[in-house]
């Protein structure tokens, strides 16, 4: 019998290895060592404001990150600006708001309560400005992507000269990381492209990892609480199934069947 | 544990157990005698309950923040996701609770298929679970749509173009499934509605299924009839409840597991994309539970095919108790039905993966040859071989491992009767 239940379980475990791994990338992704990775995983400070840096200095000339408010940057488990630079950054750009009692619309310096502002009104505003191609809207993106994290990272990292046999029409650029290779965005880290206010020397790797991290977090911002809590129940859990599991043996002592 | 009838203690509690007897099917539900040789594969129904109740109860605090509407679902979920208190840990539940839900109940399904637990006198409750089955997919399915996500919309719009292949009818009926002339708004809020319906009657089900095994009492892993109560049995409280309770804390702990530290692992990443019915993601592909079933349906080149056997897999199983007539229930004493029952589970387990995959080459002929296996086991292997199989022979009780026990139910009776005398 226990031979059969074993059978059982290994096949079990085998659908469940052909589920959750289904088709593995073709291209093997680069894979830095993310310090949210595991389970204990968090992110570091410091990264994730040189990302938002990055993000709103270079990603965000395209893409919009409709989603997020200003308030998030000062929250817990993300870059954690402090409220003043909070209220700063938002600050900084310009909302439209209204009708005001007159009937008109308005703009106003921007409040932590805001969304990101986006640059361009819509979608096709969007997509018209950049070659008809939309530049995807950030907020949830590395989760919207097989790979997460790193695929976004390799994407950024996979800029090459394209080999001599295929051709590129204009405006499109070679990427070994993308499906088809091809990719209509052009280059957008290149060394110093950013100055990072806390004197970190601008790589290209080092721009890459930060705004890599930073929209892991916007993706998935609670992160850092789920790991937290993950971590606790579990050993509660296991706390509680090994006093069941004694109590069921005492119990089930009374009669002459194992459990 | 005994045979004469319960009489509450108190003078209210006979007061009220007379007026409506609860404090007698609680006092039932304590005492029923319970094999006392259920393996872990029978902690599954209590898991199962578990699921149920879990995914109501996040989703009916789910509901309360989502915005069933084409242009506002995928925000108020990201909303959920973001800004509610908890909102994340309780979607993350629901989310994987369902893959939790399935993996459960495919264990379910297969452990009584294999220790025949279907077979006379339990055909009725075989039939009620293959009913809360197929309402299960049908509330997932439309659950997996309520995001609003590229896979939501795209599997929505494959799933209900399958009714287009009924002849005549077809094209009516998936425009009134639609509310519309395509997959819109008017579709996404009758399937929150229905989606919100649905459990409650999977609950009500739920109960007829539990009444219905109280009333054979369960079937074991040796598939003898036993007396009940006696040596072969134990009372339901404490004995299963503990052993339930610590499978299911086993099973938390791997549920939790995926909420915590991998909680997208079950999704498909384009449903973190907002839908669009301008783009057609390169493969659509159904939930992981649904695969065995799509790729059943895409292996026939004629869509009306497809559909057709598409729900004749589904349907077989409901007529499982009159296929197998073997009078022998546990696969224990089977030995040739035990090999054929690894390759069914071999056979969905290929189903499932090239339902993943690109319906084409050699993806396509395993297809192919897993659907015409699978119906090949249920409707040619399974009536031949409980003509012709050579059982093993069956114990006379749990408790007594001497052999004698007979495989027809005629004989058992009497055999019962000496027993008892």
């Amino acid at each position: 019998m226990s031979k059969i239940n074993l059978r059982f379980f290994l096949t079990l475990l085998f659908l469940f290895s052909i589920t959750s791994s289904n088709a593995a990338e073709k291209v093997k992704l680069l894979s830095p060592d993310w310090s949210f990775k595991g389970i204990t995983g968090k992110f570091d400070r410091a990264s994730l404001q040189r990302g938002y840096q990055v993000y709103n200095e270079v990603c965000a000339s395209c893409h919009s990150m409709r989603l997020l408010s200003y308030r998030n940057l000062g929250e817990k488990g993300g870059p954690e600006f402090t409220e003043d630079e909070v209220k700063n950054i938002a600050a900084s750009f310009e909302v439209t708001d209204g009708p005001d009692s007159q009937g008109e619309m308005f703009t106003r310096p921007g409040r932590p309560s805001d969304r990101f502002v986006s640059i361009y009104p819509n979608v096709e505003a969007a997509a018209a400005a950049n070659g008809g191609a939309y530049p995807p809207d950030m907020s949830v993106l590395v989760k919207s992507r097989k790979g997460g994290a790193d695929y976004i990272y390799s994407v950024l990292m996979g800029y090459e000269d394209p080999p001599a046999n295929i051709k590129l029409d204009e405006g499109v650029y070679y990427n070994k990381y993308m499906e088809g290779k091809k990719i209509k965005m052009s280059q957008p880290l290149m060394e110093g492209i950013v100055t990072y206010s806390d004197g970190t020397n601008a790589t290209e790797e080092q721009m890459a990892k930060d705004v890599t991290a930073f929209l892991t977090w916007a993706a998935e911002p609670h992160l850092e609480a789920r790991h937290k809590m993950g971590f606790k129940v579990i050993i509660f859990l296991i706390i509680l199934t090994v006093l069941v599991y004694f109590s069921m043996k005492r119990i089930w002592s009374r009669v002459d069947t194992e459990v | 544990m005994s045979d004469t009838p319960y009489v509450p203690s108190s003078k209210f509690g006979k007061w009220f157990n007379d007026r409506l007897p609860l404090l007698t099917l609680s006092a039932h539900l304590q005492d029923y005698p319970t094999p006392k040789n259920l393996n872990y594969w029978w902690t599954f129904g209590g898991i199962l309950t578990f699921c149920l109740v879990t995914q109501i109860v996040t989703g009916l605090v789910l509901a309360m923040h989502y915005v069933a509407h084409a242009d506002l679902a995928f925000d108020s979920i990201e909303h959920i996701m973001r800004d509610v208190n908890y909102g994340w840990l309780l979607r993350y539940i629901h989310s994987n609770g369902a893959s939790m839900f399935f993996l459960a109940v495919y264990i379910h399904i297969f452990r009584a298929l294999f220790y025949g637990s279907y077979k006379s006198p339990r055909e009725v409750i075989w039939i009620i679970g293959m009913l809360i089955y197929i309402l299960m997919m049908a509330t997932a399915f439309m659950g997996y749509v309520l995001p609003w996500g590229q896979m939501s919309f795209w599997g929505a719009t494959v799933i209900t173009n399958l009714f287009s292949a009924i002849p005549f009818v077809g094209e009516g009926i998936t425009t009134w499934l639609w509310g519309g002339y395509s997959v819109d708004n008017p579709t996404l809020t009758r399937f929150f509605s229905l989606h919100y319906l649905f459990p409650f009657i999977i609950l009500g089900l739920v109960i007829l299924h539990i009444w219905a095994l109280h009333v054979p009492g369960n079937n074991n892993p040796i598939g003898i009839d036993i007396k009940k109560p006696s040596k072969d049995t134990v009372p339901f409280h404490p004995y299963i409840t503990i052993k339930d309770l610590f499978a299911l804390l086993i099973f938390i702990i791997i549920f939790s597991g995926f909420i915590f530290f991998s909680p997208n692992v079950m999704g498909h990443p384009d449903n973190y994309i907002q839908a669009n019915p301008l783009i057609t993601p390169t493969h659509i592909v159904p939930e992981w539970y649904l695969l065995p079933f799509y790729a059943i349906l895409r292996s026939v080149p004629d869509k009306l095919g497809g559909v057709i056997l598409l729900f004749a897999s589904i349907f077989i199983l409901l007529a499982l108790p009159w296929l197998d007539k073997s009078k022998v229930r546990s696969a224990v004493f089977r030995p040739i039905y035990r090999i054929f029952f690894w390759v069914l589970i071999i056979d969905v387990l290929a189903l499932g993966y090239v339902g993943a995959m690109p319906a084409e080459g050699l993806y396509l002929l395993i297809a192919r040859v897993g659907t015409a296996y699978y119906f090949l086991h249920f409707l040619v292997i399974l009536p031949f071989l409980s003509r012709v199989e050579k059982t093993d022979p069956l114990p006379l009780s749990i408790s007594e491992p001497v052999f004698g026990g007979m495989p027809k139910p005629a004989m058992m009776k009497s055999d019962k009767k000496n027993k008892n005398e």
